[in-house]
């Protein structure tokens, strides 16, 4: 999406490079932006139309059919404030020797096993299975 | 040209330096942070991370969790299961290592805020299948954004990667990437130690079943441009596997997915009169796989063979029966939200053409090809495998490198290791992230030497597209039709009609031999060549200009690899109807490119498959 300049709207500069991924539509505050399916499949009359409210955690979406039929659907997005996340250097830096080992960042807790799983060299062959 | 002037160059100097913020590359920041402390830590992305890649709309499903915390799988099914679909080849030390690791990066996740669904009697996650759980995932990718934002020291958005740097004092080590921005042009030269190539796979390098208004609407993202394949590719390192492209069964014209319908909600397909046509292909397939047929679960590539021949048979169109499942209001709400979640585009079909699952079993096609090496394929590029026990032929250096020192990858990058998906390419960029840091601590103080020489060609190329446009322009009165360029869409028309006819696509019903492929690789010289001439009017066509770029040169290497393996391995993906059977006494091996930039030669070779698991 670009914005005319002259009429200061947006507008999809290349349609046959849109995936339809919303992402424009979600991201605008003002609910500005619509879809219409591609013409080479889509018959007009139909509306796919989403509201997602980061407040409240929501995304709700309202879809209209060629005949007037409606479905409406709503789903959660996420479960912990934005921005909440907190970065990997606020954890307590690795010793040496966990450079070394295996183990990412978190693990073995993260996993929620004992240990990280491992294979024996010694067990390699080659050829069909 | 006063084009040249205007623009800036910018210099970004890093440790290590993240090549596109996707699922693999925000899962690279996260990990290099963690260890790298004090090192310093740039991704940089094309679009912006909030909502780039593959990701983008969102995802309802995670499709690589173990589950060993309920002893549900343990990595050494994931590897069976993996080179099951893949009728016998993947490198099986790349998988075990993303499978053992894969549910502490799905716990972050959670932690994180991805609402994640829980079976109501177990109180664990609710399983799709057996190595797929499901989510409320809208909001996946920002969430996933959010914590490599946290983790990075930078994040340059909307600078699109042309180019890999390579060390000037030591042959065969990079020493970063160049590449522009997209909004304003200025040009930016990164000089890393470390360089991880996370960009995604390669959609539009076959061409897709619209061609008009809705040409965007493939499977895998459009922006999805080969980067992945091209960067390496130019920096001379070797890919593997680049023949196995995928094939998806999906809804038609929105190319929604039907794992969720498959294993979920328990539908299943039948052709236009309602007969079941899997059992049907049975013999033919034994013909061309043998055994493979017989096993479990069925290959994806196999169960292609059967609808497409059901379809050459004249018995289409495939349907999905939803309508009987479709009668529970539960399982109808997660059939559309599974949608809405991650593809909005069969929404849209499905109501613009009246199709209610409910009471309309709504067709299935085939896609036309795509590389990727996350999904059930494994193009990519050749990497080290993990120290503790990868066999010595596939360790040369620290896990994930590529065969060019100091470069890294992840996701669909990295070959040999198909069945990652969103989980397993975050968790191969953990893995690929705490690699760079060993690399880098151990390099020292040695800094990256980038020659000026080098990056200043690079620039003149990298806005040539521009100049050649604006000179050129003055040639016509109107229009689009210029003797002296092509614009990318032109060149990509070309490049999508080119693979199609002579590779294997669509209309060729997937099937190629070698008279078509040499014939396919004169073309593709042909259009390289003219590359040269390309034509941009803005930025956006530069980029657009680029990313053809890259498309062509992953497909130069799909096509060898193609011609090198003489036999069909993988049958309703592709069809070499020149050696006609899957060939296990020659071809139970990894097919190896590497491109020669100086001489523009391929050559190519093959590396042994290690069976590390029973
Ligand atoms: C429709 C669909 C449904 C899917 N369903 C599921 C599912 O249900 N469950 C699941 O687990 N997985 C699913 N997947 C797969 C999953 O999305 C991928 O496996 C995963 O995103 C791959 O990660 P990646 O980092 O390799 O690529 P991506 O996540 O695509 O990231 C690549 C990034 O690189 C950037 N980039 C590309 N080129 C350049 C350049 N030259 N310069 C700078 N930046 C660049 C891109 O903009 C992008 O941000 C699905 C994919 C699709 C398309
Ligand atoms: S729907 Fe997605 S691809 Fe299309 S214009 Fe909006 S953001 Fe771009
Ligand atoms: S109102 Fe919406 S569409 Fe208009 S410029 Fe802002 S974000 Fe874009």
């Amino acid at each position: 999406m670009h914005i005319d300049t002259t009429y200061r709207r947006a507008y999809n500069i290349e349609p046959n490079m849109c995936w339809e991924c919303y992402s424009c539509v979600k991201a605008c505050p003002q609910n500005a932006i619509d879809a219409r399916g591609y013409a080479d499949f889509a018959p007009l009359g139909h509306s796919v139309r989403a509201l997602r409210e980061e407040a409240k955690g929501t995304i709700s979406w309202k879809i209209k059919f060629r005949d007037g039929r409606e479905k409406n659907f709503v789903s959660p997005i996420r479960t912990t404030p934005w921005g909440s996340i907190k970065s990997p250097a606020e954890y307590a830096a690795p010793n040496s020797e966990a450079f070394k080992a295996q183990e990412l960042a978190h693990e073995p807790e993260a996993l929620k096993i004992e240990r990280l799983p491992a294979l024996t060299p010694g067990k390699l062959k080659q050829g069909l299975i | 040209m006063g084009l040249f002037n205007r623009r800036k160059t910018v210099f970004v100097d890093s440790d290590i330096l993240v090549i596109g913020g996707g699922m693999s590359g925000c899962g690279a920041t996260y990990e290099s942070r963690y260890w790298g402390r004090d090192l310093k830590i740039v991704c940089v992305e094309k679009a912006n991370i909030e909502r780039s890649g593959a990701v983008a709309q969102g995802l309802y499903a995670i499709n690589c969790y173990m589950g060993m915390q309920w002893n549900e799988n343990q990595p050494e099914d994931h590897v069976r299961y993996a080179r099951n679909d893949l009728m016998g080849l993947v490198r099986e030390d790349l998988g075990y290592d993303i499978a053992r690791h894969v549910d502490s990066t799905v716990h972050k996740f959670e932690e994180w805020g991805l609402p994640m669904m829980r079976d109501p009697k177990t109180g664990r996650y609710q399983r799709e299948g057996k190595w797929q759980i499901m989510i409320h995932g809208e909001s996946y990718k920002p969430i996933v954004a959010e914590a490599a934002r946290k983790a990075a020291t930078e994040v340059y958005n909307r600078i699109m990667v042309t180019h890999l740097l390579m060390d000037k004092t030591k042959a065969n080590r990079v020493a970063g990437a160049v590449g522009f921005n997209v909004r304003n042009g200025n040009f930016y030269v990164f000089r890393a130690k470390a360089v991880i190539v996370c960009a995604g796979g390669a959609s539009h390098i076959f061409k897709p079943r619209a061609v008009g208004e809705g040409m965007g609407r493939t499977w895998y993202a459009p922006w999805s441009s080969a980067s992945a394949y091209a960067l390496p590719i130019l920096a001379g390192a070797k890919m593997t596997q680049m023949e196995n492209r995928i094939v998806l069964t999906r809804f038609k014209d929105g190319y929604g997915p039907v794992g969720a319908y498959f294993l979920h909600l328990k539908t299943y397909t039948q052709n236009a009169y309602g007969e079941d046509y899997e059992p049907k292909w049975y013999e033919s397939l034994k013909a061309i796989v043998g055994d493979y047929v017989d096993r479990h679960p069925v290959p994806t590539c196999l169960r292609n063979h059967a609808l497409l021949e059901e379809v050459k048979a004249g018995r289409g169109p495939i349907r999905m029966v939803t309508k009987e499942a479709f009668q529970d209001p539960h399982k109808e709400t997660v059939g559309w939200e599974n949608f809405l979640g991650m593809t909005i585009g069969q929404a849209v079909v499905w109501a613009s053409q009246n199709i209610d699952p409910k009471h309309v079993n709504p067709e299935l096609t085939t896609s036309e090809p795509y590389v990727m090496g996350s999904h059930a394929t494994c193009s990519g590029a050749w990497a080290s495998g993990p120290s503790d026990y990868a066999p010595a032929e596939y360790q040369w250096g620290y896990n994930r490198m590529m065969t060019v020192a100091g470069l890294f990858g992840a996701g669909d990058t990295i070959g040999g290791t198909a069945h990652k998906f969103s989980s397993g390419s975050f968790t191969e960029g953990r893995i690929a992230g705490k690699a760079a840091v060993n690399y880098v601590n151990d390099l020292g103080r040695e800094q990256p030497q980038v020659s000026e020489t080098e990056y200043e060609d690079l620039r003149k190329l990298v806005f040539q597209p521009l100049e050649t446009y604006e000179v050129g322009r003055n040639e016509i009165v109107a229009g689009t039709v210029s003797p002296s360029y092509i614009l990318p869409i032109h060149g990509l028309q070309r490049l999508e009609k080119i693979m199609d006819e002579y590779v294997g696509g669509i209309s060729a019903h997937y099937t190629t031999n070698e008279p078509l492929l040499t014939r396919g690789l004169e073309l593709l010289g042909m259009l390289k060549e003219d590359l040269a001439f390309l034509g941009a009017e803005d930025l956006h066509q530069l980029q657009r200009a680029w990313e053809l770029h890259h498309r062509v040169l992953a497909s130069e290497a799909v096509t060898h690899h193609t011609m090198f393996r003489t036999e069909t391995r993988w049958p309703g993906y592709y069809y070499r109807a020149d050696h006609a059977k899957l060939d296990d006494a020659n071809w139970h091996c990894f097919t190896l490119s590497r491109y020669d930039l100086q001489s523009g030669k391929w050559e190519m070779e093959k590396a042994p498959v290690y069976h590390i698991i029973d």
